[in-house]
């Protein structure tokens, strides 16, 4: 007989697991994000004084994935800037989606999310989106990345998650990596918590590697960051690196942990220079 | 929000004329924008461009049509896609056979209250990129050695 434990635990991870499945692009919704840009716009300007170079690089329609290392733990503040980069420069028309993890989209308080394009990470949604001609952002290194300690917020580590390779060999479409510091300055974040997370059978009920541990404000010990929190005023800088096709520079039958190591490799070095640049925490 | 700076510059407006109304020599000239063709029609009312403008931290991208083009006088844009804004110059002959000419962008960003907090945010980086655009425009016709 199943203890009332492991019911409720099935039933929470099925919840967690199916409520946000197959995504609906249609969610996207150009005029909300029109009217949410300038408000956006004025956080990323005057809080994180953020900098966005080389959006150029983009391909200027089409499909594209753009593969990204983030931070900031829940709130990910680099990414909404880069949203909104991209939104203004492109303008909200051109189809752009994210891919969030599902859990993200299942919280009631976070629906609006799906109203930016922001769509569960699956290689369905992954593929559908970028089969109907939209830019794909992903974030390989996931709720790994994210919650990294602040001391490791200059490395790129996507922990050999390779799924965004094999998504762009399948569909022919080119990479554009985006480089982003900063985001990991915006609370103190002390520890990924992989082998609590491991102990208490998260892993295996929501998919989620890690219960991380920060000081943030305004719960000061902020444990799993499940409710966000108010993230500091950290310079943000971005760096968007040149489209790479990948059959034309690896070949037509390219090895998938030769492109993961290259790829990451210059992702690290543009990091590693941004780091350089950066005189102060917070500050830039 | 609408913005506008004046410059009086000592040349007559013919000149003064040779450098504005091309928009896709704007970057050249006066480093106002990125004005990329998007018509067959280059110049003259009904062509179009896309518009991308650094104001702040982002850049501003939006497709933009000529709409007004009155020859030696005034050359009006309005956007189609992006952000809300049109834009406008007024050339005027002064009595000493110079040429005043005013720059103005005129924008609206959505959103209630946040996007007239970002109008008025916004308003410091226009000044700045409209003073530079006629600054741009002065060292232009200086360098093109016009003599009266």
């Amino acid at each position: 007989m199943p203890s009332l434990f492991n019911v409720g635990a099935a039933a929470l991870r099925d919840w967690a697991q199916t409520r946000v499945a197959k995504a609906d692009l249609d969610e996207r919704d150009p005029d909300f994000i029109r009217e949410m840009l300038p408000g956006a716009w004025v956080m990323a300007n005057l809080y994180f004084r953020a900098e966005i170079n080389g959006l150029e690089n983009i391909p200027e329609d089409g499909p594209v994935l753009l593969v990204g290392n983030h931070s900031g733990g829940n709130m990910t503040p680099d990414t909404m800037v880069f949203t909104l980069a991209f939104c203004a420069y492109f303008g909200a028309e051109r189809p752009f989606y994210q891919l969030a993890h599902n859990l993200v989209l299942s919280m009631p308080h976070l629906s609006w999310l799906r109203r930016f394009g922001t769509v569960a990470a699956s290689p369905d949604n992954a593929r559908q989106a970028l089969d109907s001609g939209a830019a794909l952002l992903v974030y390989p290194g996931g709720d790994y990345e994210v919650h990294r300690p602040t001391w490791e917020g200059p490395q790129v580590d996507f922990d050999q998650r390779k799924g965004w390779i094999r998504l762009a060999l399948d569909t022919g479409v080119p990479i554009v990596p985006v480089v982003s510091i900063g985001g990991q300055e915006t609370a103190l974040f002390l520890s990924r918590g992989e082998r609590l997370a491991s102990l208490l059978g998260i892993d295996r009920i929501f998919r989620l590697k890690v219960l991380p541990v920060s000081v943030a404000i305004p719960w000061g010990l902020n444990i799993g960051d499940m409710l966000g929190h108010w993230p500091l005023p950290a310079k943000l800088k971005t760096e968007v690196l040149p489209a790479i096709d990948l059959r034309e520079r690896y070949g037509s039958n390219p090895d998938v942990d030769a492109v993961y190591d290259d790829i990451t490799a210059s992702m690290q070095k543009t990091l590693d220079a941004l780091a350089a640049e950066r005189k102060l925490p917070l500050i830039g | 929000m609408r913005i506008d700076r004046t410059r009086v510059i000592d040349a007559p407006v013919s000149v003064v004329w040779d450098a504005v109304s091309d928009p896709s020599r704007y970057p050249e000239i006066m480093g106002f924008g990125d004005w990329e063709p998007r018509s067959e029609k280059t110049t003259g009312v009904g062509a179009r461009y896309r518009l991308r403008l650094q104001v702040g931290s982002i850049i501003l991208g939006g497709d933009v049509e000529v709409v007004e083009c009155d020859d030696r006088c005034e050359l009006a844009w309005h956007s189609i896609t992006g952000v809300d804004q049109r834009g406008r110059w007024r050339l005027r002959s002064t009595p000493d056979g110079g040429t005043r000419v005013t720059l103005r962008l005129a924008y609206q960003a959505p959103g209630g209250i946040l996007g007239l907090m970002a109008d008025y945010v916004a308003a410091f980086y226009v000044r700045r990129i409209l003073d530079q655009a006629l600054d741009g425009v002065v060292e232009h016709v200086s360098r093109t050695a016009y003599r009266r």
